[in-house]
């Protein structure tokens, strides 16, 4: 099947992308990987459908098949019917080939990809970078086209377009730059916007603006978007309608609502349970903390200050912060990318020097402190890393990872003699202790996880630092590392410290919240306190940008946004 | 949730065999880039052998003149006694040529021998503390990158040898120049590697557990740090070659009693070319040609193989939409959890390492370092599941 009706003018196309039957296929060492099997889809036009799945579901390369944006080692079967942008023809995509690809791609259908810090040229202004797109499809001038920049600028939202055209994609924040990137998808016009995880690397305040822009695109333009996402709360907040995709596979397919309130399949059912949301109670009992005892953490004036480089200022991360930890609870510590939070926490490991005020671990002032004096403290401490695939040597098996800590303290002469603490430990995160004679690439991550959380226990920690342990894995993997994590936490009873972005995941684990801002402290109370009545401005806005997964929810949370912008 | 037993098979894991770094390789090629590598190992496995069995190979000795109280004749053309001739010494081509590999196969495991150890400390503790002995020592290093490797030869020759040029003499001579040369190369992609790594995420979980310097630098900076040593230790074996054979096209080899050398025979052979007599110097050309050629075709192929964006693979076939046992992308495979919640989700987090293609892919360094984001999930990810040791080589 190739390019159809290539004559005259024919009635407008029913849909604006029609995928039947598609099947993707990729070579690798290990033989042949069919990441899409049988995907049928259809999209209106101006209709938002969501693409949603974990990942390796498939729904990023069915995405790029729409554009031919596979690699070489990908082989395609079916059809991926394309309307023109004007209606007048349609084009299967998979059977197009160099220039005509090249045509299609930009003037019917264009991208929005995930990252847009490296979707941006560095070198070129991002006016040149959306004219480039412009005139490789229609013979503009360098003032008409430049005109045309101009005005997708002040669509999307960039203010004083006619200056920042000439500027640099540095000099935009990341939420602006997202905005860049979609001028440049809308510039011509398209008929078919395909947003591959758009918000995802957007702090949650930026995400609700971003949001805000996308929902306009079908309303003002009449474009179709087809939002590529794991995020079940954007796609309340944005979707028309809903595919699931699991295993290569399209499971379900309904309306937003319908998917939201009846779920018809088991698998969007329980992707649909394991969204943690707010105000649902914790995982775990709250502890009450005693007041009199001697805090685990404790903070005063905390400063933390990155030297700048010559000729900069210094980088405040960390401004005045009290903060309190005592046996046995569990804080919260939630803020946007480049609030500190994360500065807290490896300098409560230790890994980050103080600056200037106090800050006590375990009996050990650490402004000053010498790695002689706080190595004891050290084995009373874990942690446990963001990201699990880079915190295993990969050249150790999981249970040489997690003998580390003993055999560095002298509980265990080697990593053989540690194997049965090893084996308890495993079988306490729940792996099997088969697992141990594992490489860690061989775990999937939520298993990794699990690992980290084991070796971060293995000597019996009185404080347990979490960053972020959970942002960098799938909802249901998610739900599940964190019911252990609330387990073990009341098993052994140990401080913690829980760093996160995500709200509605402190809230399930966290006895009191604090919520940073810049590196201050804004609010701090409990989940109950900071989470359903919010005092600081901040705190609210934080909120209010969080997108529920139920889309009548968070229409009017959309509401409570916008009056609070 | 309750904890279950469940026995996990161990992964198949492939025998210690198949996974050697060159083995490997090769079995991971395809197409072209497999014809280099086998031509590649072909070519050094027969300079090897010649060197090892340069004795029952060579019908003569390198320094004979005679044979039977008979003297071999100068320029003597190839004939059934000499098949490559004689020298204008007085020499046998064809002996010389094959004990010539024999002082080449010595010059490159004295010069790399010398260098890398040095190299690899110097550029871990570099690379690893930092400040200013880390300053320094790229100074150093980039000091020494400006002197040209054969001048520095030439030093090294008359300090070592004094001018007289026995057999261990240039061999020396040769592996130390070429050890100065090669230390400032070993040095900057381990202290690159080591500058990377410590920064790692599994450094600091070592640091936050109270690790002590020495045991992070060896047991999770340096053995990580490794990956491109194979590639750079065969470029420099070519290297080392050429400068040998250079040194002795100068003049500054080793002398014809002491050992046979391919360079001081090209040199010796000179004056014959324009004379008409090429039996002399093309079998000592064509041997150092050939050596350096093929170090560097599997020199090369590793480094194409090791990258998988330069790697080729056999097109995926047509998959019929029925066909069996195609290769899950979902870990754990398809669902059949009913409508038990999270708890009949546990599959989803897998037990069969080969199918968590996807997550492997993000977090595989390699795969992480290719540019295009689709094509570093899927291809580069499957090829180490299983593989704990991957591309590492």
């Amino acid at each position: 099947m190739t390019a159809t009706a290539a004559g005259g003018p024919t009635a407008p196309a029913e849909h604006v992308v029609d995928i039947q039957d598609l099947h993707v296929s990729f070579a690798t060492d290990a033989g042949t990987v069919r990441a899409v099997r049988g995907v049928s889809l259809q999209v209106a036009p101006g209709e938002v459908l969501a693409v949603v799945g974990e990942s390796g579901s498939g729904k990023t390369v069915t995405a790029r098949t729409i554009l031919g944006l596979l690699p070489e080692t990908a082989t395609t079967q079916g059809a991926v019917l394309l309307t023109r942008n004007d209606g007048a023809a349609t084009h299967d995509v998979t059977a197009l080939t160099g220039n005509q690809l090249r045509s299609v791609r930009g003037r019917d259908v264009a991208m929005v990809f995930q990252e847009p810090g490296s979707v941006l040229n560095p070198v070129y202004p991002v006016g040149w970078q959306i004219m480039e797109g412009l005139r490789a499809h229609q013979d503009l001038t360098r003032a008409e086209a430049r005109e045309a920049a101009i005005e997708v600028l002040r669509r999307v939202g960039i203010p004083e377009p006619e200056h920042r055209v000439d500027h640099y994609p540095h000099q935009f924040s990341g939420g602006q730059k997202q905005r860049i990137v979609i001028a440049q998808a809308l510039v011509l016009n398209p008929g078919l916007i395909v947003a591959d995880e758009p918000t995802t690397a957007l702090d949650v305040t930026v995400q609700a603006e971003i949001l805000e822009l996308l929902r306009s695109l079908p309303r003002d333009l009449g474009s179709a978007v087809v939002l590529i996402t794991h995020n079940m709360g954007v796609v309340a907040d944005l979707a028309d309608r809903v595919a699931v995709m699991y295993d290569g596979e399209i499971v379900e397919q309904a309306e937003v609502r319908e998917l939201f309130t009846n779920a018809q399949h088991p698998y969007t059912r329980a992707l649909l349970d394991a969204v943690p949301r707010i105000g649902t109670g914790g995982l775990r009992e709250r502890h009450v903390p005693d007041e009199s005892v001697t805090p685990v953490v404790e903070a005063r004036d905390l400063r933390i200050v990155y030297p700048g480089r010559f000729r900069e200022p210094d980088f405040v991360a960390v401004d005045g912060v009290d903060l309190t930890i005592r046996p046995g609870e569990v804080l919260g510590l939630v803020g946007e990318s480049g609030s500190g939070k994360t500065t807290i926490g490896r300098a409560i490991a230790g890994l980050t020097p103080v600056s200037s005020g106090s800050l006590r671990v375990l009996g050990v002032e650490l402004n000053g402190a010498r790695e002689k004096h706080f190595r004891p403290a050290r084995s009373r401490i874990g942690f446990v890393f963001q990201d699990p695939a880079t915190s295993f040597n990969p050249l150790l098996t999981i249970a040489q990872c997690v003998a580390e800590p003993l055999v560095v303290h002298g509980r265990a002469g080697d990593p053989r003699e540690a194997r049965p603490r090893v084996d308890e430990l495993l079988e306490a995160v729940q792996l099997p202790a088969a697992f141990g004679d594992r490489y860690p690439h061989e775990l999937s991550g939520g298993q990794r996880q699990r690992a980290s959380l084991a070796r971060a226990l293995a000597l019996d920690p009185e404080l347990l630092i979490a960053d972020e342990p959970t942002s960098a894995l799938d909802v249901s993997v998610q739900a599940r590392v964190l019911d252990l994590f609330a387990r073990l936490q009341a098993e052994l009873g140990f401080a913690c410290l829980f760093i996160s972005h995500d709200l509605a995941v402190v809230d399930l684990l966290a006895d009191r919240i604090a919520v940073l801002h810049r590196g201050v402290l804004v609010e701090e109370g409990t989940g109950e306190q900071v989470l359903g009545a919010p005092r600081h401005a901040y705190t609210q806005r934080l909120l209010a940008s969080l997108p529920v997964p139920d889309p009548d929810e968070q229409a009017d949370r959309r509401e409570q946004w916008r009056s609070l912008r | 949730m309750t904890t279950t037993t469940v026995t996990v098979p161990r992964p198949a894991r492939p025998s210690l065999w198949r996974r050697l770094p060159v083995v490997h390789q090769l079995r991971a090629s395809v197409g072209l880039q497999r014809g280099m590598l086998v031509t590649g190992l072909v070519l050094t496995g027969v300079f090897v052998l010649v060197a090892a069995f340069a004795p029952l190979l060579a019908p003569y000795g390198f320094n004979q003149l005679s044979a039977d109280g008979q003297a071999f004749g100068a320029q003597q053309p190839p004939s059934a006694q000499h098949w490559l001739g004689t020298t204008v010494g007085g020499y046998d081509v064809l002996s010389r040529t094959i004990f010539g590999a024999r002082t080449a196969f010595l010059v490159i495991v004295a010069g790399v021998l010398l260098s890398i150890f040095i190299g690899i400390a110097i550029g871990l503790l570099s690379g690893y503390f930092g400040g200013w002995i880390d300053r320094v020592l790229v100074v150093l290093a980039d000091a020494i990158y400006a002197f040209p490797s054969l001048l520095l030869a030439i030093l090294a020759a008359i300090v070592i040898s004094g001018g007289q040029s026995s057999m261990w003499g240039g061999i020396m001579a040769a592996a130390i120049s070429i050890t100065v040369v090669f230390i400032p190369q070993y040095f900057r992609v381990i202290r690159a590697e080591a500058v990377r790594i410590k920064a790692e995420p599994f450094v600091e979980s070592a640091r936050v557990v109270g690790t002590g310097h020495l045991r992070i630098m060896t047991r999770h900076v340096l053995r990580n740090s490794t990956r491109t040593l194979p590639l750079i230790l065969t470029l420099n074996c070519s290297e080392a070659i050429l400068t040998l054979a250079g040194l002795g096209f100068l003049g500054f080899g080793i002398e014809p009693t002491s050992a046979a050398e391919w360079g001081y025979d090209l040199n010796k052979s000179l004056a014959d070319v324009t004379s008409g007599i090429w039996w002399t110097a093309i079998p000592p050309g064509v041997a150092i040609v050939l050596t350096v050629l093929g170090v560097t075709l599997v020199g090369e192929s590793l480094n194409d193989l090791a990258d998988p964006r330069l790697r080729n693979r056999r097109r995926a076939g047509r998959v019929p939409a029925d066909a069996v046992g195609g290769a899950s992308v979902v870990p754990g495979g398809v669902i059949t959890a009913g409508a038990e919640g999270i708890d009949g989700l546990s599959a989803f987090e897998g037990s069969d390492p080969v199918l968590d293609v996807f997550e492997d892919a993000l977090e595989h360094p390699q795969a992480a370092r290719a540019a295009d984001p689709l094509e570093s999930p899927f291809p580069a990810a499957s090829d180490d599941a299983g593989t704990p040791d991957g591309d590492r080589a």
